[in-house]
């Protein structure tokens, strides 16, 4: 009876309120800009000159990129939001929960799309690698793996009792991953154990997708494997994100 | 359009209301009503249970058993959301928008806000309104609440202890704001363990403790009126008696006192403290 207001006018109002915020929170949006370039100058520095190696860590970059601004950022974000009474106070109002979370997810997306861009660039004109091969292959599976990180990360979220401990969490998640996921080499070369468990893991199968896109210009099929890994974690994560979704910090009592 | 059906019926009645967080008991049989423009005190110590009570009423947990109508309808019923306004006990809001930016989000939420400006006015915001939230001090934020609590224009506010920890001046702004709710035919719900601030603002409150209902009615019959007047004798021993008017019974003992040449030793006039009356009210209840 009461004229609800529109949920696509509440999450794009939420997700523009999500971009004005990230601008304005200098460290966010120094890390969210700055932290792939930096990669990006280190490795390329590093690498300089070997070709081979430059060919891997492009994509690997974009992969790691596209996990720190989703999963890691949503996490930490959630986290937060909750602990502070954000969280809470917005469920008193009308807002639909899902129209809230398209719009902050969609903040989370708008970084990886702008960190995936940044990478392209910064691998074409300050490492002199190629442009992607094959531009279509690459969105889906970026498009895969930020759908996938964005679930993962509010799942997270919600095992995170405080903010104090988000950072022992997510590194415990993230770092291992990166290692062992092939962004910063070949990761071929590992021992077969690590390969086993990386294959099990989704930015494994991110990187690979985009490595096979960008470098290589396979298509979407030759890496079906790998699409249907991070599918399969992308669906694990909305399950969990959706089934223990909290407004509120969790109380000692 | 606004409910005709609903708009009869009491802001809030609650019948034998029970609530328990595993083998602890919050709320054991819960009963008072809540009439439409009123404000109505829910007053009690720490962990009485009033938190869990509002909270049963704002929809944020579920009851073990009783009967709870908010505006005629369940209380977790969604079209409750525009019509309810909370002020949660500590809450906080995006700390990089101004308070003009946060206000403004909130009104875009609800299918008929009020207007931001006259919001901002009536908070007591005006001077802040371009300053950052994390900025403000927490009288200036505990407006901030009140502001988002109000911009929809909701019929009933929830105010979960509005004022504890504040110093005496932003209790008094924050009091203000209260009674101008009242002036705008809101109903408001309080808790507060400030029994000083229950009788300025309450005109019924009910005294929680243990989970129960201890009494219920304007604030002035639950002998929250009387006068404490205590003094010592020449021999040393304390005295007291109660009044609901101070003035006569101190004349009246001066006079005595002057009278027979004594002193008045430590003379003071106090209200009761809330103890007092949980006191009494637990005597009697044994």
């Amino acid at each position: 009876m009461t004229a609800a207001v529109p949920w696509w006018g509440a999450a794009w109002r939420q997700f523009r309120l999500e971009r004005r915020m990230f601008w304005r929170n200098p460290t966010a949006a120094f890390f969210g800009v700055l932290l792939p370039l930096g990669l990006l100058a280190i490795f390329g520095a590093v690498f300089a000159g070997r070709d081979e190696d430059l060919d891997v860590i492009v994509p690997g970059i974009a992969g790691l990129s596209i996990m720190s601004a989703t999963f890691t950022s949503l996490a930490y974000n959630l986290t937060t939001l909750r602990e502070r009474g954000i969280l809470k106070r917005l469920r008193g109002t009308p807002l639909p929960t899902s129209a809230y979370l398209a719009g902050l997810a969609g903040n989370a997306v708008a970084n990886a799309l702008l960190q995936l861009v940044i990478v392209i660039l910064a691998g074409r004109f300050l490492l002199g690698v190629a442009w992607p091969q094959n531009w279509g292959a690459m969105t889906v599976f970026a498009a895969a793996g930020v759908v996938c990180f964005t679930f993962l990360g509010v799942a997270l979220a919600h095992a995170i009792p405080n903010p104090e401990s988000a950072p022992a969490y997510v590194n415990a998640v993230f770092l291992p991953q990166i290692l062992i996921a092939g962004v910063f080499y070949d990761a071929s070369e590992a021992p077969s154990i690590i390969r086993d468990i990386a294959q099990a893991l989704p930015l494994t199968h991110l990187v690979e997708g985009l490595s096979g896109a960008m470098i290589d210009g396979e298509s979407v099929a030759a890496n079906a494997v790998s699409l249907l890994v991070l599918g399969l974690w992308g669906a694990v994560g909305a399950v969990l994100a959706v089934r223990g979704f909290s407004w509120e910090a969790r109380r000692d009592q | 359009m606004m409910g005709a059906m609903t708009s009869g019926v009491p802001a809030i009645e609650v019948t034998g209301l029970s609530k328990a967080y595993g083998s602890q008991v919050a709320l054991r049989g819960v009963d008072f009503t809540v009439k439409r423009g009123e404000v109505f005190g829910l007053l009690g110590p720490n962990g009485a249970g009033k938190t869990t009570c509002v909270e049963v009423l704002e929809g944020y947990r579920t009851k073990d058993s009783g009967d709870v109508r908010v505006l005629g309808r369940d209380p977790g019923a969604r079209e409750l959301r525009s019509q309810v306004g909370i002020v949660l006990q500590s809450c906080g809001t995006y700390p990089h928008l101004t308070v003009r930016e946060t206000v403004e989000h909130w009104a875009a939420l609800y299918p008929r806000p009020r207007r931001v400006d006259e919001v901002l006015a009536l908070a007591g915001l005006d001077d802040c309104a371009a300053r950052r939230a994390r900025t403000l001090s927490g009288g200036q934020a505990r407006r901030l609440d009140f502001a988002l609590a109000l911009v929809g224009d909701p019929e009933l506010i929830f105010l979960d202890e509005p004022t504890t920890g504040f110093d005496p001046a932003a209790r008094r702004a924050a009091w203000d704001v209260i009674r101008a709710l009242r002036d705008l035919g809101k109903t408001v719900v309080l808790t507060t363990h400030y029994l000083d601030e229950a009788q300025s603002l309450a005109d019924r409150v009910a005294i929680l403790q243990d989970g129960l209902i201890l009494a219920e009615g304007p604030p002035h019959s639950l002998g929250a009126s009387r006068y404490r007047v205590a003094w010592r004798t020449p021999d040393g021993t304390s005295e007291q008696r109660f009044t609901e008017d101070p003035t006569a019974l101190l004349h009246e003992l001066t006079a005595e006192a002057m009278a027979r040449g004594e002193m008045l030793e430590d003379l003071s006039v106090t209200r009761p403290s809330l103890e007092d009356v949980y006191l009494e009210l637990t005597e009697a209840v044994a």
